[in-house]
């Protein structure tokens, strides 16, 4: 009898699914003079004296652990960010949690809150991490599909209509990746009467959180009302800072809950890389003195490129809704007549353009495609021009 | 407006080649707002000139670059402007500052050869008459200039797709 690795192996993950990014990433990275759109990263590298602040902690011989929390200059400095920015108070001694990314974020909250069974409601078009995070947990990942005609925001209807006795946390993934939605003030207001009533935790993923392109900016679901208390916040540095490559993020949830998943952190990580903490610390250090010249600069740019996108978009014939947040654009393409993974797959190997289909971030994602926009102004100038062309072939 | 002007400057400072159309449809402004903009800095003397970055040492062309350090005596009523301006009407002057410190002016300087450099400074620049001494340094190497780095690797290090 010969021996099978999957015997023994836990079915429920061996059946989770790989990323649907994955094949377009296998096409594309060997196709030249390919453009990518697909990529969900800053186009920017890590402004250079955040770099020069890891690489002198280096130079001084800064290579041991940090405290399981995370260096405490840099929950210090995270806290006066925080209420800087989001009005969001939390006490970096006990409710600050420096993390490998917020994707160990997610990974922490949903281990933490979940108990066999337990059903964790996802607002879909999402992050491709949220259902698989669920099921490493144990539990059982609910999507609620949001939609354009919402603006792709989540509504106290549509999620009234996906809670059973089981539900016990719901993610909220704004802004949102892939469509660059934002929630407001009013829209949360009006979710949080749900999730009181049902008593449901929340795990705000406000990543994107620097990157808004509204008047009001981002509003923190944790400053509101009777949310603080149910709400773990996760945000980090590689989308405001561009230090995706870092691997540095934090989470900020009420003492106890904070409590348990650090003892989760402590066991399996024991603390985030030391440079990438000191680079943190550097971003924030100067941001609050130059008032958040990186994020101010980076933004501007993106912001820049989003509205040539829906503009570009728009012109093509395909709707566009207009994000308000992240840096994705999330065109719809039904008007051709080709379903999502069909339209990109066709994109790729006649104009080679890579795009991601909405289907890779769930099945209310069909219909339209994640486009990136964090790419530099001349080649996605020349991407643009080219699925113009390709979209006037389909329509014609 | 404010705004709008320096959002115009650092998209031009990039790419002053980007068509009004564009401008207008990045900066969420009216066409006809950004040419009123645009075309008031450039009466106003905020937009001097749109020029490309050249790199001169990717070209055939011969050319020699010196910062030369100039002491000058300041003259009464017209402190450093009049002799300044005197240095900077010299087409081998590229630029031309005033600086705090041990000299006065710093000179950007440019000619074909080193002898006709040499032969600037010499005969030209030194025997103005309240100018009581120089210091020449050649160029040897330009890494970066204005904001633009000459030589150096800039491509895209991130995976083609991510999530």
């Amino acid at each position: 009898m010969s021996f099978d690795p999957y015997e023994h192996m836990n079915p429920d993950i061996v059946a989770v699914p790989k990323s649907g990014i994955r094949k377009f990433f296998d096409v594309a990275a060997t196709m030249p003079g390919a453009i990518s759109l697909g990529v969900g990263e800053p186009d920017f590298v890590t402004p250079y004296h955040i770099r020069n602040a890891a690489i002198n902690s280096l130079l001084d011989g800064e290579t041991a652990y940090t405290s399981n929390w995370g260096l405490l200059s840099l929950r210090e400095e995270i806290a006066r960010y925080l209420q800087d920015r989001y009005r969001l108070s939390y006490d970096p001694a006990k409710e600050i949690l420096v993390t490998v990314g917020a994707s160990e974020g997610i990974d922490l909250s949903l281990r933490a809150l979940i108990s066999p069974g337990d059903e964790v409601l996802i607002p879909e078009p999402s992050y491709v991490s949220y259902a698989p995070g669920v099921i490493f947990a144990g539990g059982k990942p609910v999507p609620v599909p949001t939609s354009e005609q919402n603006s792709f925001v989540l509504t106290p209807e549509a999620i009234e209509s996906a809670i059973t006795p089981r539900s016990r946390v719901v993610i909220m993934p704004y802004p949102n990746n892939p469509t660059g939605a934002v929630i407001g003030r009013e829209m949360l207001q009006r979710l949080r009467g749900v999730f009181v009533k049902h008593d449901l935790v929340v795990i705000s993923d406000e990543i994107y959180s620097e990157l808004t392109y509204s008047e009001q900016g981002h509003v923190s679901l944790a400053t509101l009302p009777e949310m603080r208390e149910r709400t773990i916040v996760l945000n980090g540095f590689s989308k405001s800072f561009a230090m995706t490559g870092w691997r540095i993020g934090y989470l900020c949830a009420p003492a106890a809950f904070a409590d348990v998943m650090c003892k989760i952190h402590q066991y399996t990580i024991l603390c985030a890389p030391r440079q990438a903490q000191v680079a943190a610390v550097e971003a924030l250090r100067q941001g609050r003195e130059d008032g958040y010249a990186d994020v101010l600069r980076m933004r501007e740019s993106y912001d820049q490129r989003r509205r040539l996108m829906v503009k570009s978009f728009r012109d093509m014939g395909l709707s566009c809704f207009e994000p308000l947040g992240a840096f994705y654009v999330f065109p719809g393409i039904q008007k051709t007549g080709l379903p999502s993974e069909e339209f990109c797959q066709r994109l790729l190997r006649e104009k080679k353009v890579v795009t991601v289909p909405g289907t890779a971030f769930g099945a209310s994602g069909e219909g339209h495609i994640r486009c990136s926009y964090a790419t530099s102004l001349a080649k996605l100038s020349e991407a643009l021009d080219r699925m113009a062309a390709f979209v006037n072939g389909l329509l014609a | 407006m404010q705004n709008l002007q320096m959002e115009l400057l650092h998209l031009l400072q990039e790419d002053c080649r980007l068509p009004l159309e564009k401008l207008a449809v990045m900066t969420g402004a009216s066409v006809e707002a950004v040419a009123e903009v645009i075309d008031d800095m450039e009466k106003r003397g905020v937009i001097l000139r749109y020029s490309p970055v050249i790199n001169w040492d990717k070209t055939d062309r011969e050319r020699v670059e010196a910062m030369v350090e100039v002491r000058v005596t300041p003259q009464r009523d017209q402190g450093f402007d009049a002799i300044a301006e005197r240095i900077y009407r010299f087409d081998e002057v590229k630029s031309v500052y005033l600086m705090s410190g041990a000299y006065d002016l710093l000179l950007l300087v440019e000619a074909h050869t080193l002898k006709e450099l040499a032969f600037f400074v010499s005969a030209k620049l030194s025997t103005l008459e309240t100018v009581t001494g120089t210091a020449t340094h050649f160029v040897l190497k330009r890494y970066k200039s204005d904001g633009v780095v000459f030589e150096g690797k800039n491509d895209d290090k991130r995976l083609v797709v991510t999530a």
